[in-house]
């Protein structure tokens, strides 16, 4: 019996002793990296997480840090699931000695949970290319940076694609667009969107939800076989868009009408259905796959070193370099903040300045060896977003290939909406949006 | 109309076997220990994580026979490690040790294999067929890596039935089934038999993640499915093998017929944002079940005395 | 030496009753309730609030709540997920359409509309028990997740299916600081579990007990299984949907269906399986164990300076719980209120064998 109680009292030790933390030199800038290399949507989460690590590495090992301040980050691994990832959050955010620089939350459901605490505590999100699509309004989600493109964005993108292809939005009238989505808010942010054109072109919208974590999706395809919509708009993340593609090789529905947004068209996505992916298009967010001009300076600093988290071989891939652009936006952010307040580390607040003012042009964006990949970003207090631009690409059975030129959302479909959404939220929490000097 | 329908049903069945292979490996251990397992899933990962990983490295024929040594290995330490010391516990002591277990597969499964989408290529058939396109427009659509799915689901119940009806091993495990006390006054090695009944789960489990694995890819989401197999298990009787079978085509074939037909009704009249009915339609569906019969459709009469 | 009950005499049939019939238990409870209301928060870090003590509270009150079903009645619940969503709707709803209802009416409104909604999935209960049941009672765990991600006026239309509470207050102070959120979910705790641990001595109580022990015996001498089985429903419904109210507005602050998702209501039976069946203290304990090893194990590396990847952090996190999970069961089926006792009964004897 006493063995139990010594059991038992050690394990009271052990929690006791839970509660420290190491302390941190001064002039370093801590970012936390929310990220998932475990559970269902690993596949997806490992590479995006990879870049991240890889482009912080890259710019202490290159330059010694942002302007001299060495970049100290740490990872939390949240499972893609909203409650861990708040306390990831919790845990890491008061780290360093100015706190944590920005969160990159990486899953719209925490995006959604940590909107509420980023004004308290006065963090920036980057939600790049996900969370809210209102949030792109920054006069009422002052903390709120869904960079590069919303899901609105991406869904007008891909609807304009598909009235391109069709000779223009009129012909879109009398047909069958599905929306096969995660059941979570990822999955339901471009219904407004679709919605709003669906009854501006008059083209019926099939809503056919999945259930996380989408492996059992046999009565949707069915009921796509059974409908025939003319196209299939895909919103799906992590297992859920491969078993998807390969319901759509199952039910003999032709890929090369399905169309993903930029989180369903990655390689984890289309390689395990192996042939049956070829034809399969998705949104990209800007950014093509392939190393480019950044993976010179990757392979000297960071790869050659021993440094790198991948595989050198998959620093090519869709989602690694989204990880990188990620991070990259983030440290350009730090930048920003940085001309403003001097060359050192930035509070949370100061970081939110220099996100907003954030100016990526050509040139720089060439300086920064990203050419290529990136449009111009220009973001302001009224646009958080910076840019609507994406492609289409085409997985061609061994690479995706862009196969459009760019698109951009009509801001007088989207903007309109966000003002109004956003609107509503700002009346249900009771927040008096900032006025926005005219742009 | 008709096409949709009968296709629908076809589809559902086939799934339904799916279901009924998972089912089956809950209903071999409740049946001989009284523990639901709910582990099920969680082996049902690691034996397809194994044979996916194994069959990287070395041909399909050497791999297989592998993988069901290591599930016959996990069955002996769960045996060993949790079963023996939790002996004459409650029954749902023991299904919070199974839920501790799944816990401990899941992180090691990943630790050991790692947590990418993995494959396992049977050589089966991915590109569906269509019959009797003469009577329906656009013919019927058949799955056919399903379909041999079901043969191969069929062989392993007449395998399993007749390991149970016609060997010593079997005669044993169904007395022990019977009564515990009673089997062990005969002389039957109660620990010995339970090793047994684990392993032959693990290798029904090693069966279904092939299965599931060669058509959807084998990755973490798979020890989820455990859940559909749930409902099968109340419908058909927890300890029935033709209950788990038959439930799991009525869940499968009910589910996906409620979802396909009255999914756009329900979405309709309430005004919906999307169906996905078919995610709760089992368990009431097997719900429904238990209220004219209590004990599943083949579960044994309970007598209760005080 | 020290927890003796020598010369403690009952002179009264109320002391005979008392919830702690021996002094150091009652100095030892008042104590701890003390130093939560006045040193905790003194002592306590913003993390320690928000990722631990908050969630440990609020989880603690669905422990209780499903502790009252599982192990007083007996009746094996899968579905605290759901009637947790239930509270946490029905408190949304009702603060966005009745604005001028106080907070604290809206979380007890929320309990009584988790409450008929328990009722109603604890009918088949009447039928059928054990296993079945549990299986059965997911069925409401899934029926309801799905119900508040597709209906939409439960999410206020929104379109992302996701809702957010807006600033609280109560009788106008505001709950806003992780400490006054602290403090009114303990308050709230502290009455919650007084209530059960009357309930479970009553009348009310015995009869769950009954019924769990030998529902046909409980039958014969007069128990009504209906009233038994179902007032255990409603009240155990009623404790989880305030908890999970609570966890919507205090510990979430958004939310949608996933958070209430099947894995909430395993979370919470390891609670009360770890924690003890048909224990209110192994209820706080079970909570507390099941919130706080996770995050233990997981930030255990970086503390003693081991590099891990995260990846491997997480594996072994899962590993080491369900490990821990089946070691505990082994030393102590019966958890660490168990454990609680056993250690009390040694302390009465320590130093001296005799």
């Amino acid at each position: 019996m006493s063995r139990k109680i010594q059991v038992f009292a050690v394990a009271l030790v052990l929690g006791g002793a839970a509660f420290t933390a190491p302390a941190l030199a001064q002039n370093e800038q801590f970012i936390p990296n929310l990220v998932y290399r475990t559970g269902a949507y690993a596949p997806n989460g490992i590479p995006f997480a990879n870049g991240v690590a890889d482009y912080y590495n890259l710019v202490n090992e290159r330059d010694g840090g942002i302007n001299g301040v060495k970049i100290v980050f740490e990872e939390c691994d949240t499972g893609y699931a909203t409650d861990r990832g708040v306390e990831c959050y919790e845990r890491l955010k008061g780290k360093g000695p100015t706190g944590a620089a920005y969160v990159i939350p990486l899953s719209t459901g925490i995006t959604y949970a940590l909107t509420e605490k980023a004004p308290v505590d006065k963090i920036p999100i980057i939600s790049m290319g996900y969370g809210r699509a209102d949030s792109r309004d920054g006069s009422v989600y002052q903390w709120n940076f869904p960079m590069v493109g919303t899901y609105w964005t991406a869904a007008d993108i891909i609807l304009q694609h598909i009235a391109k292809k069709e000779g223009g939005f009129d012909k879109l009238k009398g047909k069958k667009v599905a929306l096969v989505y995660h059941d979570s808010p990822y999955g339901k942010e471009p219904i407004t969107l679709l919605q709003k054109r669906a009854s501006m072109h008059s083209f019926e919208l099939m809503l056919l939800p999945v259930t996380h974590p989408g492996v059992e999706q046999k009565a949707t395809w069915l009921q796509i076989r059974q409908n025939r919509p003319d196209y299939v708009l895909l919103w799906g993340w992590g297992v859920m868009n491969s078993t998807a593609i390969k319901e759509a090789v199952a039910v003999a529905y032709p890929r090369e009408k399905m169309y993903g947004v930029w989180w369903s068209g990655a390689e984890p996505d289309v390689r395990p259905a192996e042939d049956g992916a070829k034809g399969y298009n998705a949104a990209t967010l800007q950014h093509s796959a392939g190393q480019f001009k950044l993976h010179e300076d990757l392979k000297k600093f960071v790869y050659d070193k021993g440094k790198g988290v991948a595989k050198w071989d998959e620093t090519g891939e869709v989602l690694y370099i989204r990880g990188v652009i990620n991070a990259m936006l983030g440290v350009e952010g730090i930048r920003t903040a940085q001309e403003k307040y001097g060359k050192k580390p930035m509070t949370g607040e100061q970081v939110r300045w220099g996100l907003e003012n954030l100016n990526l042009t050509a040139a720089r964006i060439k300086q920064l060896g990203f050419e290529g990949v990136l449009q111009p970003i220009k973001l302001s207090c009224s646009d958080h977003e910076g840019a609507r631009t994406g492609r289409i690409q085409t997985w061609d059975g061994k690479n995706w290939k862009i196969t459009s030129d760019w698109y951009t959302g009509d801001d007088s479909v989207i903007g309109p909406l966000v003002k109004e959404t956003a609107a509503k939220y700002a009346a249900e929490k009771k927040i008096t949006p900032v006025t926005c000097p005219a742009s | 109309m008709l096409g949709p329908i009968i296709e629908t049903f076809i589809g559902g069945l086939l799934t339904g076997i799916l279901y009924s292979l998972v089912a089956l490996g809950f209903v071999l251990i409740f049946k001989a220990s009284g523990v639901f397992n709910f582990a099920q899933g969680a082996m049902v990962l690691f034996a397809a994580l194994s044979l996916a990983r194994l069959s990287e490295v070395m041909p399909l024929y050497i791999a297989l026979p592998l993988t069901i040594a290591i599930m016959v290995a996990l069955a002996y330490a769960i045996e060993f490690l949790v079963l023996r010391p939790l002996i004459n516990q409650e029954g749902i002591i023991l299904f919070m040790a199974t839920l501790g277990v799944a816990n401990f597969l899941d992180g090691f499964g990943q630790t050991v294999w790692g947590s990418d989408i993995y494959k396992i290529d049977l050589g089966m058939p991915k590109n569906p067929i269509f019959i009797f396109e003469s009577v329906f427009p656009g013919g019927l659509l058949i799955d056919p890596s399903e379909l041999i799915a079901a043969v191969i689901c069929a062989v392993l119940v007449v395998v399993l039935a007749i390991f149970f009806q016609v060997t010593r091993v079997g005669r044993a495990l169904r007395a022990v089934a019977d009564d515990h006390q009673a089997a062990q006054s005969v002389g039957i090695p109660l620990n010995q038999i339970w090793l047994m009944v684990w392993a032959v789960a693990g290798i029904v489990a090693l069966v279904a993640g092939m299965m599931w694995g060669a058509k959807l890819g084998v990755q973490f989401s798979l020890a989820l499915v455990a859940l559909k197999a749930l409902p099968v298990l109340i419908l058909g009787g927890f300890t029935s093998i033709p209950g788990a079978i038959i439930g799991g085509l009525i869940i499968g074939a009910g589910e996906k017929l409620a979802e396909v037909i009255l999914g756009p009704v329900l979405i309709r009249a309430f005004d919906l944002a999307g169906g996905g009915i078919e995610n709760w339609f089992a368990y009431v569906l097997a719900l429904m079940f238990l209220l004219v019969r209590p004990q599943g459709l083949f579960g044994e009469k309970i007598i209760e005395r005080v | 030496m020290f927890y003796r009950e020598a010369g403690q005499f009952k002179t009264t049939y109320n002391a005979d009753q008392a919830i702690f019939p021996i002094s150091q238990d009652r100095w030892f409870v008042t104590a701890v309730v003390l130093f939560a209301f006045l040193g905790v928060p003194l002592l306590a870090g913003q993390y320690l609030f928000t990722e631990v003590l908050i969630p440990v509270l609020i989880l603690a009150i669905a422990a209780i709540g499903l502790n009252i079903l599982t192990g007083y009645c007996g009746q094996l619940s899968l579905g605290t997920g759901g009637f947790m969503a239930v509270g946490a709707y029905a408190a949304y709803n009702l603060a966005l359409r009745l604005p001028e209802l106080n907070i604290i009416v809206v979380f007890l409104l929320a309990g009584v509309m988790a409450m008929l909604v328990g009722l109603l999935f604890g009918l088949p209960s009447l039928r059928i028990k054990g296993f079945y049941l549990a299986v059965a009672t997911l069925a409401s765990q899934f029926f309801l997740e799905w119900a508040f991600a597709r209906v939409k006026w439960f999410t206020n239309y929104a379109p992302s299916g996701s809702v957010a509470v807006g600033k609280i207050e109560f009788f106008g102070f505001p709950i806003e600081t992780p400490m006054q959120k602290y403090l009114f979910v303990l308050t709230l705790v502290v009455v919650f579990a007084l209530v059960a641990k009357n309930l479970v001595r009553s009348r009310i109580g015995r009869m769950w007990m009954a019924t769990r022990d030998m529902d046909i015996a409980a039958e014969i001498i007069g128990i009504r299984p209906l009233t038994a089985k179902l007032s255990a429903f409603a009240i155990s419904s009623f404790y989880i949907g305030v908890a999970g109210a609570l966890w919507g507005f205090l510990r979430l602050g958004a939310w949608e269906p996933l958070a209430f998702d099947i894995n909430r209501s395993f979370q919470v039976l390891f609670m009360i399986i770890i924690g003890g069946l048909g224990s209110i203290l192994g209820s706080f304990l079970g909570a507390a164990f099941i919130v706080l090893t996770p995050i233990f194990l997981n930030q255990l590396p970086s503390w003693l300076g081991i590099p891990l990847s995260t990846a491997a952090i997480s594996h072994i996190e899962f590993m080491v719980f369900g490990a821990l999970i089946v070691f505990f069961l082994i030393i102590e089926p019966h958890g660490l209120a168990r454990l609680w006792a056993i250690g009390k009964e040694k302390l009465r004897l320590w130093p001296f064998p005799y």
